[in-house]
Parts: structure tokens; C-alpha cells; sequence
């Protein structure tokens, strides 16, 4: 059942990670790797942060989500393709590229962890008051 | 159209499931703070999308396996957690070798496989 899970949550990110690939311009700088990339950290750092703590969710359920569906959503491979390919075209896009994913992968997550610990001193203020 | 999604869908079924056995399989056999599981996945994933994209396998194979199975199998997010746990724990010359290992070895990895690729 584990699998059927991370299978199906694994098959919604990469489904995500393309439409958005659609949606998004196609510029000579990758803007539509970078965003998913950036914005797949922030979300795996919440997920093993927050969602973890949230009694409704089995932690099976939370790994389908941060392992499948994020870590499907983002990808090394494409990055490194594209730097590859524009490191002989563009140098300065391919560094300009190669520094904001490297340190706004970085910071994503610390937001990520920022977000969930605040919510976390909410939400157990919250669990707190019901009992 | 639908066919696309079709693609990219099947595709990361497998991709993913590659990623969760393999992590469980080195996992296994390696003990220490190196993350080598998603460097080894990653450092595979940007050799192979670079072979597929010097090979020139047309748009609906590229769907399949470049964006669906390797876009799945590898992962920027898992990466970028780990180095973030490494800096926490204070690991610092791990967190050098891995995040600096796995930007210069990723791209050199995928150039490898271009030029390979272009070759075949």
C-alpha cells in the first residue's frame, strides 16, 4: 500500500513539475527549473517539518507526499542538463543559474523550516486549548 | 494533449520507484553522514538525461523517460534538505563535498553524457 502511495503522489509531481514547464516562458534563462526547484525545497522542508506533526496524517503518508509528489516535482537532472547546455552558450547566464539554485535551494528550505516551526508553536497552542 | 501527461506520468511511476529502491538499497550497505543514495541517484539521472539528449530520441521518448522516469528519479529537494541538515548538525566538510561534489560532478555528468550521446 505504501508503494500504490508514493507511486501515485510521485506521478502528481512530475505531473506538476510539467505543467508548470508548459505554463512558464521559455527564456534562455531556465526560470521554470529554477521556480520548481526553489519552490519543491521550501515545500519538502514543510513537509518533514510541519506536516509530520499533524496527528491526521500517518507518517507513511507524510513520506509519499515529501519523498513522492516532492521529490518528483524537483529535479537534479534537468538542472544539470540545462547548466550544461548553457555553460557553452551563455556563460553568464549558466553561472548566474548555477549560483541561485545553489543558494536559493539553501535559503528555500531554511524558510521552509522557518514557516513550520512558527506554525508549530500555533498549532500546539491550538491542540492545547481543546483539551 | 493528453498523450503528453500519459508519458510523463508512466514514466515517473517508475522514476520514482527507482529512487525509493535504490535509497533503500544503499542505504543498507552505507552508514555515514554522506548522503551518497541521492548523490548516486542524481549523479546516474544527469548522466542519462544528457546520453537520452545527445542520443536525440525524439519528443515522446524524451516525455517518458527524460521529463517523466529521470525528472522523478532524481530529485533537487531531497538534496537540498540534506545539505540544510548537514549545516545543522555542523557537518561542515561533508556538506562541502557534497553540495560542491554534486554541482560540478551533476553538470560534468550530463556533459559526459551529451557528448557521448552525440557520438553514438
Amino acid at each position: 500500500m505504501y508503494y500504490v502511495l508514493l507511486i501515485f503522489f510521485g506521478i502528481l509531481g512530475a505531473l506538476a513539475r510539467y505543467s508548470i514547464e508548459l505554463t512558464l516562458p521559455t527564456t534562455p534563462f531556465p526560470l521554470a527549473t529554477l521556480f520548481i526547484n526553489l519552490l519543491g525545497c521550501f515545500l519538502l522542508a514543510f513537509v518533514v517539518r510541519f506536516l509530520i506533526w499533524l496527528p491526521r496524517l500517518s507518517s507513511k503518508m507524510v513520506t509519499a507526499i515529501g519523498t513522492g509528489f516532492v521529490g518528483s516535482f524537483t529535479t537534479f537532472s534537468t538542472f544539470a542538463l540545462e547548466s550544461s547546455l548553457l555553460s557553452r552558450t551563455d556563460f553568464l547566464i549558466a553561472t548566474s543559474y548555477m549560483i541561485a539554485s545553489l543558494i536559493g535551494g539553501l535559503l528555500a528550505c531554511v524558510l521552509g523550516y522557518r514557516l513550520s516551526k512558527m506554525l508549530l508553536i500555533r498549532f500546539k497552542e491550538v491542540l492545547r486549548h481543546d483539551h | 494533449m493528453i498523450i503528453n501527461y500519459l508519458l510523463v506520468g508512466v514514466g515517473a511511476g517508475f522514476g520514482v520507484l527507482a529512487r525509493v529502491l535504490t535509497t533503500q538499497w544503499i542505504m543498507q550497505k552505507w552508514s555515514s553522514p554522506f548522503p551518497l543514495a541521492t548523490f548516486l541517484i542524481n549523479m546516474s539521472g544527469s548522466l542519462l538525461l544528457g546520453l537520452l539528449t545527445g542520443l536525440s530520441i525524439g519528443a515522446h521518448f524524451s516525455l517518458l523517460l527524460g521529463t517523466g522516469f529521470l525528472g522523478a528519479y532524481t530529485t533537487f529537494s531531497t538534496f537540498n534538505v540534506e545539505n540544510v541538515e548537514l549545516l545543522r548538525r555542523k557537518k561542515y566538510r561533508t556538506l562541502i563535498s557534497y553540495a560542491g561534489g554534486s554541482y560540478l560532478f551533476g553538470i560534468l555528468a550530463a556533459s559526459a553524457g551529451l557528448a557521448l550521446g552525440s557520438i553514438l
